[in-house]
């Protein structure tokens, strides 16, 4: 495997604290079997599947519990044996409720459904790999959720020049994409052989930022052998880096035009966690029911790297942690600077959970903003190279078409421009506001138009 | 372990440690050695000044937003920044009476009226330098020996002229390389208003502010190097006299960089920094134009611009097709 010098350098971007540290060393741990997994049927970006079980059924580790419901959906499987105590809606870390299967764990867990393993999986076709990662109930795990084997059958006038492996992790705090990488740096190299297999062959680029050398060194380790156009990428540090479109400029110099997804330069880009569980689904036949979260922040007692079964409440692992202290005021899913605030630790893990954060008074920053004062920080922050200041002034003043024109649909919410910001507007809130009303008058002429075609 | 509810917020949930109080603070403290410099070159009566604009801004802030039923934004500590702009604005002789006024003009005519922090079309402090200017150019031009008592030639403390105003009249048949007068007009060592004489002190101030980059390279060399480049066409007077002289240097590194008031973007603060010393070298030279110095009429005019060139230089989104 080569190693290339990062030398396309994206516009923007900001250098917040890492605070990977209190997490970095600590090896992957398993989380002790919860008293009750809440199984959420929306895992992933597209519709929730739907649920094949009903109260009282007993289900087996790896049993299929909710399908696939439409094209952009991934299946779900049960981590564990158990019996279903309910199917019932249960809020999400985005705020949403959707119906969830509550299963309660057996005492004995030696029973498990798997797929049958692919050891030759390096002849088998493209179609055959995406239809077991679809069975396997696999989505990215970075954040999005898409659903993997829609992202690995391009459309038919497409061709895919070049993989992107992500293990930038531009998020603070969030370690658990490093510990994969250093811990499972083989199976990470199966997947993405699996992956090249499955998009007929194209380059290879793993980024990876300079801030995780225990992960590079296992990385370059496990890929040095590895035939073809193989190249690591090491980024030096700069939020926000694990972003889809930087990462592909980053690595290749190739540009994705607004609006358009990677595949349109001939770019697919894949999370390091995802392609472990690739290899895990198709060379073992194991699906997608487990993920590491690092659980971490100054509210914890003993901050750790869990590997947890979906379904796993917050509560769960923050107990396993040692518990939260008094003063927490504030619970992420996710990152810092992209996640979720969960109102309370009943919320359940998911395939796309990478941490859960518990932040203090100390973390949690009481505000009120201040009039904008042109001083141009979110403009040279933004990566997208837009001029959120803008933004913000004209959709305060509910001018959405100004905003519009402003390409407000570029922004990717990254949240660099309030991070910047000294009058601690909320800028980031403001373009997804203006996003938002975008998106519904869009969909509503849709629906005009479509009304109007009827009569 | 407490399972209460915690706080829901939108992302991102962490923060520079940045805010607009300290933003001005930096400048405040950038301004520091002009404002010793100007003590120490002009006295007690510098001292007057520079007390009167202050304390005259901070009350005419309070005062307006207590009228206006506003939250108090004394301390974003940008009524004491103006103050303090204005004072080193001002020549030494003024009558702090004059020189409250012009104050009171930029906080409430410049900046309050139109609604504060953030929403000032001009610079308030060049607005207040203006108003007396114009309302009051006789003692806005009359200039007085400094304390320090060195003679450094034409020009220099012993008389009462401007460098600026020397060029203006002519300036015939004076040897511009004597060393003395070059060294003066870079330490202070001439007649001006408090805060300008001291090329030296202010490059201090603006090194610190690049160094917290508080501010970015692009106007102050675009305004200084346009100046440069025009007096070097021009012929007269070396083109280091111009740019030493008058407001030249506070003005490129600490007025014309006001964030409210100029362009954001690096393309936009070099279209805005070359216009600034291109009007100040037109005023300074104009055939038969009255005043000697152009730098604070040259950024109020560019200010005016600032919609213009922002709407002219936005970025173009990553990605998008040239």
């Amino acid at each position: 495997m080569m190693t290339l010098p990062s030398v396309f350098r994206f516009p923007g971007g900001i250098h917040p604290a890492d605070h990977k540290d209190p997490t970095a060393a600590l090896p992957v741990v398993d989380l002790p079997m919860p008293g009750l997994l809440v199984v959420s049927m929306s895992q992933h970006l597209g519709s929730p599947a739907k649920p094949l079980v009903k109260t009282g059924d007993h289900v087996l580790r790896g049993q299929p519990i909710g399908e696939r419901c439409g094209l952009i959906s991934a299946a779900v499987h049960s981590p564990v044996c158990g019996t279903v105590r309910g199917v019932e809606p249960r809020k999400t870390a985005s705020g949403a409720w959707v119906d969830a299967v509550l299963i309660e764990p057996d005492a004995e867990q030696n029973d498990s459904i798997l797929l049958a393993p692919m050891p030759e999986w390096a002849h088998a076709a493209p179609e055959t790999l995406c239809n077991r990662l679809a069975d396997a109930g696999l989505c990215g795990m970075g954040g999005a959720g898409f659903p993997t084997s829609v992202k690995w059958t391009p459309p038919k006038d497409a061709h895919c020049d070049f993989i992107v492996v992500n293990g930038a992790e531009c998020e603070p705090w969030l370690t658990s994409d490093a510990r994969t990488m250093t811990e499972r740096a083989s199976d990470v190299r199966t997947g993405v052989e699996i992956m090249r297999r499955a998009l007929g062959g194209p380059a290879v680029r793993i980024a990876v930022e300079d801030n995780k050398p225990e992960a590079i060194r296992a990385l370059e380790a496990a890929f040095a052998d590895i035939g073809g156009d193989v190249a690591l990428v090491v980024l030096p540090v700069r939020y926000p880096g694990g972003s889809e479109k930087h990462q592909i400029y980053a690595t290749t110099g190739r540009l994705v035009p607004p609006g358009a997804l990677p595949i349109a330069v001939g770019c697919v880009v894949e999370n390091v966690s995802t392609l472990v569980a690739v290899a895990d689904a198709v060379v073992r036949g194991i699906p997608l029911t487990h993920r590491v979260v690092t659980v971490s922040g100054d509210g914890i007692a003993e901050p750790k790297n869990v590997r947890a079964p979906i379904g796993a409440r917050y509560a769960d692992l923050a107990a396993f942690c040692g518990g939260t202290k008094e003063n927490v005021r504030k619970v992420l899913s996710g990152g810092p600077m992209m996640g979720f605030t969960v109102p309370d630790l009943e919320i359940a893990v998911t395939k796309t959970t990478s941490g859960i954060l518990f932040f203090t008074d100390r973390q949690v920053f009481q505000y009120t903003a201040s009039p904008c004062i042109s001083c141009g920080r979110c403009v040279r922050a933004c990566p997208m190279h837009l001029d959120p200041m803008s933004i913000a002034r004209v959709t305060e003043a509910d001018d959405i078409p100004a905003a519009e024109h402003l390409g407000v649909m570029n922004c990717i919410e990254c949240g660099a421009c309030s991070w910047s910001c000294p009058a601690w507007r909320d800028i980031t809130q403001l373009c997804r506001r203006a996003k938002n009303s975008i998106r519904a008058r869009i969909a509503a002429e849709k629906a005009a138009q479509a009304a109007a075609r009827k009569n | 372990m407490s399972h209460g509810f915690y706080i829901l917020s939108s992302s991102p949930h962490t923060h520079a440690d940045a805010s607009v109080r300290r933003l001005m603070l930096d400048v405040i403290i950038a301004l520091l050695p002009a404002t010793l410099c100007s003590v120490y070159f002009f006295g007690l009566p510098a001292v007057w000044l520079l007390a009167t604009c202050i304390g005259t801004a901070v009350l005419a802030e309070t005062l307006a937003r207590l009228a206006m039923k506003r939250n108090s934004t004394v301390g974003d500590l940008s009524a004491v920044l103006t103050g303090l702009l204005l004072a080193l604005n001002l020549p030494p002789a003024l009558h702090p009476g004059l020189a409250a006024a012009g104050t009171a003009f930029a906080v409430l005519v410049a900046k309050q009226v139109f609604g504060g922090i953030g929403y000032n079309p001009f610079n308030p402090a060049l607005a207040g330098r203006a108003f007396l200017l114009i309302s009051f150019t006789g003692p806005m031009t009359t200039w007085t020996k400094s304390a320090w008592n060195v003679s450094a030639g034409a020009c220099g403390p012993e008389t009462t002229a401007t460098p600026l105003a020397f060029i203006k009249k002519g300036a015939e048949g004076f040897d511009w390389s004597q060393a003395a007068f070059l060294r003066d007009l870079f330490f202070g060592n001439v007649n001006g208003c408090l805060g300008e004489v001291s090329a030296f002190a202010l490059l201090v101030g603006a090194a610190y502010l690049l160094w917290r980059k508080t501010i970015t390279w692009h106007i102050p060399v675009a305004f200084l190097g346009t100046m440069y480049v025009f007096a070097l066409a021009h012929g007269g007077a070396p083109a280091l006299v111009h740019v030493l002289s008058g407001g030249a240097v506070l003005g490129a590194c600490f007025m014309a960089t006001d964030y409210v008031t100029s362009p954001v973007s690096a393309s936009g603060k070099l279209i805005f920094g070359a216009g600034c010393g291109l009007l100040a070298m037109l005023i300074r030279t104009a055939p038969g134009g009255s005043y000697p110095e152009g730098v604070s009429f040259a950024i109020l005019i560019m200010n005016a611009f600032t919609p213009l060139i922002a709407r002219f230089t936005r970025p173009r989104p990553f990605g998008a097709k040239k």
